[in-house]
C-alpha cells in the first residue's frame, strides 16, 4: 500500500476487501482495534479464508488481533497468506493454543439433577456427622478439664464472656426497650377498648419473660456473635492458624471451641435477664403514657401475674440457646475453605441455622413446659 | 487532540516523589525514568518503600508531592474513560497473586477481558487458552480454583491474568518470592521470553539476586529515600555505598553474580 495508507493506519487496523483478496494494514492490536471493532468484525465475516490474505502492511499484531483473524479464517490457515515472520510467530502461537481448547462445562441434564439431590443429601449427612463429632469432642474436652483443672481455658472463657456478653449489652438493651414499647403500646390500645387496662402487666410479663426475651436475645446474639465466631474460626483456618495451634500440641477444640460454648452458655441467661428487664421497663413506659399505669403498681402486680417458674424457664432457655448458637457457629467456622465464597456461605449458613435451630428448640420447650408456670 | 506520538520512549516517569507515613518520610524528591523495553529491578532494604513506589505507579496510592507519568501522560490526567484506558495498558502481578478466590483460573483470566466489554465469548475462550499456554499452563488448569493451585501455579495464573489485556508495561511485586529455586528460575525464563516476544517493559521488585542477575537490564537501588543508583548491574556494583556493599557483595550475592556472569 501507499505510505499514506500506513500513516493513517497508526490509529488502528484496516481491511480492504475484494472478492479474491484481503489486504490488511495498520495496527491490529487490542487497543488500536477497540473503537472500530464492530465494523471490522462485519467486514471479516464477509471475507473468505480462500481469498489471498496479505498482512504485510500490518504494523503490529498482538494476540487479540491474531485471535480475531484466526476465528475469521474458521480456525485454519488460509490457502494464500503473506506476512512478516514475527507476525507469523504470533499467529502460530494462537493456532497452537486453539488446537487445545478449554474444557467446556456440559449442559444440565436430568442426571445432574439426581446427582445434585444426592450430593445435597450426602452434604447434609456430613454436616450431621461433623456436628456429632464436634459434640463428642467437646464432651471429651470437658471430661479432660474436669480431671485436669489446670487445663481450664479460663483466659479464653473470660475474653469471650466480655466479647459476647458485656459488649452485647447496649444493643440488646436498645432492641429490647423498643420491642417492649411497641408491644405494650399496641396491646394497651386493644385493652383500653375492653376496659381491661390492668392486664397489660400479664401480657407483658408472661410474653417477655417466658418467650420474647430469650428468643429476641438469641436472634441478636446469633447475628452478632455467632457470625463473628464463624468468621473468626474460618479466617484462622484459611490463614493456617488452626494448623499452627495443632502443631504446637494445643487442642483447637479445647482452646477455641470450648471457651466459646461455655462463655455463651454462661452469658446468655444473664443477657436474657438484662434484656427482659429493659423490655419490661420499655413496656411500662408505654403503659404509663397510654394507660397512666404507675411504676409501683406495675412492679407490685408483676409477681402475681407471672409465676416465678417463668423466670427459670426463660433463663434455662437462654443457656440452652447460647450453647446451641456457639456450637453451630463453631461447626460452620471449622468448615470454611480457603476462598471468599466459602467464608461468606458458611457465615450465612451459621446465622440462618442458629436462628432456625433456636426456634425449633423453643417449640420443644413450649411443649415440654406447657403445664409449668401458666397462671390461672 | 492529537493522538500520542507513536510510542513515547519513556514509559514510567517519576518526578520529585515524596511520600510520608505520619512523621516517617519514605521517599524524598525521588526521580526515576523507565525507558520502553527495559527490565528494571527495584531493590532496597525492607521498609525502604519499594512496594509503596509500585503502588504509586499503579495509582493505588498518591505521593504527598511529585508527579507520576505513565506513557507520557500524568497518571491522574483526563476523564474517567481516559484514566481507565491508561490503566488497561499495564498489568500487575501482586505478591500473593491476588487471584479472585471465588473464580476459577479461567474466569480469573477472562475477567479483565469481560470487563473490557468488546470481546465475544469465543474470542475470550481462545485468548484464555492462549494466555494459559503463554505461562506454560495446561487448558485443564482453567477449571481449577485458586485454592487448588500450588504457589508457582498461582504466580503463573496471576501472570496470565496480568497479560490478559495485552499490556505494554508489566509491574511485578516479588515475582519469585516463595518459589523454590527451580520454579523461580523457570518463572524468570518465562518472563524473559514474554519480554522478548511481546516487547514488554517490566518493572519488578525483588530481593532475589538470582532473579535480578538473570533478568534486569537495569537496577534501581532505593536507599536513603531516593534512587541511589540507576544503571546496569555491573555499574551498580561499582557504586560505593553501605547498602550496595551489603546487598550485592555478601556471600549469597557473590554466588549469584558468579552464576550470572558464568551463564553469560
Amino acid at each position: 500500500m501507499s505510505p499514506g495508507g500506513q500513516a493513517e493506519a497508526r490509529q488502528g487496523g484496516s481491511l480492504v476487501l475484494t472478492p479474491a483478496s484481503a489486504r490488511l494494514s495498520g495496527d491490529w492490536t487490542l487497543r488500536a482495534l477497540g473503537p472500530q471493532l464492530p465494523g471490522l468484525r462485519r467486514q471479516l465475516r464477509m471475507a473468505s479464508a480462500d481469498a489471498a490474505w496479505s498482512l504485510e502492511a500490518v504494523e503490529r499484531l498482538d494476540s487479540f488481533g491474531a485471535t480475531l483473524l484466526w476465528q475469521a479464517w474458521g480456525r485454519r490457515w488460509p490457502t494464500q497468506l503473506s506476512l512478516r515472520p514475527a507476525h507469523r510467530q504470533t499467529l502460530e502461537r494462537v493456532a497452537r493454543s486453539a488446537e487445545r481448547p478449554l474444557p467446556q462445562l456440559s449442559a444440565f441434564t436430568p442426571i445432574d439433577a439426581v446427582v445434585a439431590l444426592g450430593g445435597a443429601l450426602i452434604a447434609f449427612l456430613a454436616h450431621v456427622r461433623d456436628f456429632v463429632a464436634l459434640l463428642g469432642q467437646i464432651f471429651l474436652d470437658l471430661l479432660h478439664v474436669l480431671r485436669h483443672p489446670r487445663d481450664w481455658p479460663w483466659l479464653e472463657i473470660s475474653a469471650n464472656v466480655h466479647k459476647v456478653g458485656v459488649k452485647a449489652m447496649p444493643v440488646t438493651a436498645l432492641v429490647g426497650f423498643l420491642i417492649g414499647v411497641v408491644l405494650s403500646y399496641l396491646s394497651s390500645l386493644q385493652l383500653k377498648v375492653f376496659g381491661a387496662d390492668v392486664f397489660i402487666v400479664n401480657i407483658l410479663g408472661l410474653g417477655i419473660i417466658r418467650e420474647l426475651g430469650p428468643v429476641l436475645v438469641s436472634v441478636l446474639v446469633a447475628g452478632r456473635s455467632g457470625s463473628a465466631m464463624t468468621a473468626q474460626l474460618g479466617v484462622m483456618r484459611v490463614t493456617e492458624e488452626i494448623d499452627a495451634l495443632a502443631a504446637m500440641g494445643v487442642s483447637c477444640s479445647l482452646r477455641l471451641v470450648l471457651p466459646k460454648v461455655i462463655a455463651l452458655g454462661l452469658v446468655m441467661p444473664l443477657l436474657v435477664l438484662w434484656t427482659s428487664t429493659i423490655a419490661l421497663l420499655g413496656g411500662w413506659v408505654s403503659a404509663w403514657v397510654e394507660l397512666d399505669l404507675s411504676l409501683r403498681y406495675f412492679v407490685d402486680a408483676l409477681p402475681d401475674a407471672v409465676p416465678v417458674a417463668n423466670v427459670y424457664i426463660g433463663l434455662s432457655k437462654g443457656a440452652v440457646f447460647g450453647v446451641l448458637i456457639a456450637l453451630v457457629a463453631c461447626h460452620f467456622g471449622l468448615r470454611v475453605k480457603p476462598n471468599t465464597e466459602s467464608l461468606s456461605a458458611n457465615t450465612t449458613a451459621s446465622v440462618v441455622t442458629a436462628i432456625t435451630a433456636v426456634i425449633l428448640v423453643d417449640a420443644l420447650f413450649a411443649i415440654a413446659t406447657k403445664s409449668i408456670g401458666i397462671p390461672g | 487532540m492529537n493522538p500520542p506520538a507513536s510510542s513515547p520512549a519513556t514509559v514510567v516517569s517519576l518526578r520529585g516523589i515524596t511520600t510520608r507515613f505520619g512523621r516517617n518520610v519514605v521517599h524524598e524528591e525521588l526521580d526515576l525514568d523507565v525507558a520502553r523495553g527495559e527490565i528494571v529491578a527495584l531493590v532496597g532494604g525492607s521498609g525502604s518503600g519499594k512496594t509503596t513506589l509500585l503502588r504509586h505507579i499503579i495509582g493505588l496510592t498518591r505521593p504527598a508531592a511529585g508527579t507520576v507519568q505513565l506513557f507520557g501522560e500524568l497518571l491522574q490526567a483526563g476523564d474517567r474513560s481516559a484514566r481507565l484506558s491508561r490503566q488497561r495498558r499495564f498489568g500487575v502481578l501482586f505478591q500473593q497473586g491476588a487471584l479472585f478466590s471465588a473464580f476459577t483460573v479461567g474466569e480469573n483470566i477472562a475477567f479483565p477481558m469481560r470487563e473490557l466489554g468488546i470481546m465475544s465469548a469465543a474470542e475470550i475462550d481462545d485468548l484464555v487458552a492462549l494466555k494459559l499456554a503463554m505461562v506454560e499452563m495446561e487448558p485443564e488448569h482453567s477449571v481449577l480454583m485458586p485454592a487448588e493451585l500450588s504457589g508457582g501455579m498461582v504466580k503463573r495464573a496471576a501472570l496470565a491474568r496480568a497479560l490478559a489485556l495485552e499490556p505494554e508495561l508489566l509491574l511485578l511485586d516479588e515475582p519469585t518470592a516463595g518459589l523454590d529455586p527451580e520454579r523461580s528460575a523457570s518463572f524468570v525464563r518465562l518472563i524473559r521470553a514474554l519480554h522478548g516476544d511481546l516487547g514488554l517493559t517490566v518493572v519488578l521488585i525483588t530481593h532475589d539476586l538470582d532473579t535480578l542477575a538473570a533478568m534486569a537490564s537495569k537496577v534501581a537501588v532505593l536507599a536513603d529515600r531516593r534512587i541511589l543508583s540507576y544503571a546496569p548491574l555491573e555499574e551498580t556494583l561499582r557504586v560505593d555505598h553501605p547498602f550496595i556493599e551489603r546487598f550485592f557483595r555478601g556471600a549469597q550475592g557473590q554466588r549469584a553474580l558468579a552464576r550470572a556472569t558464568g551463564a553469560n
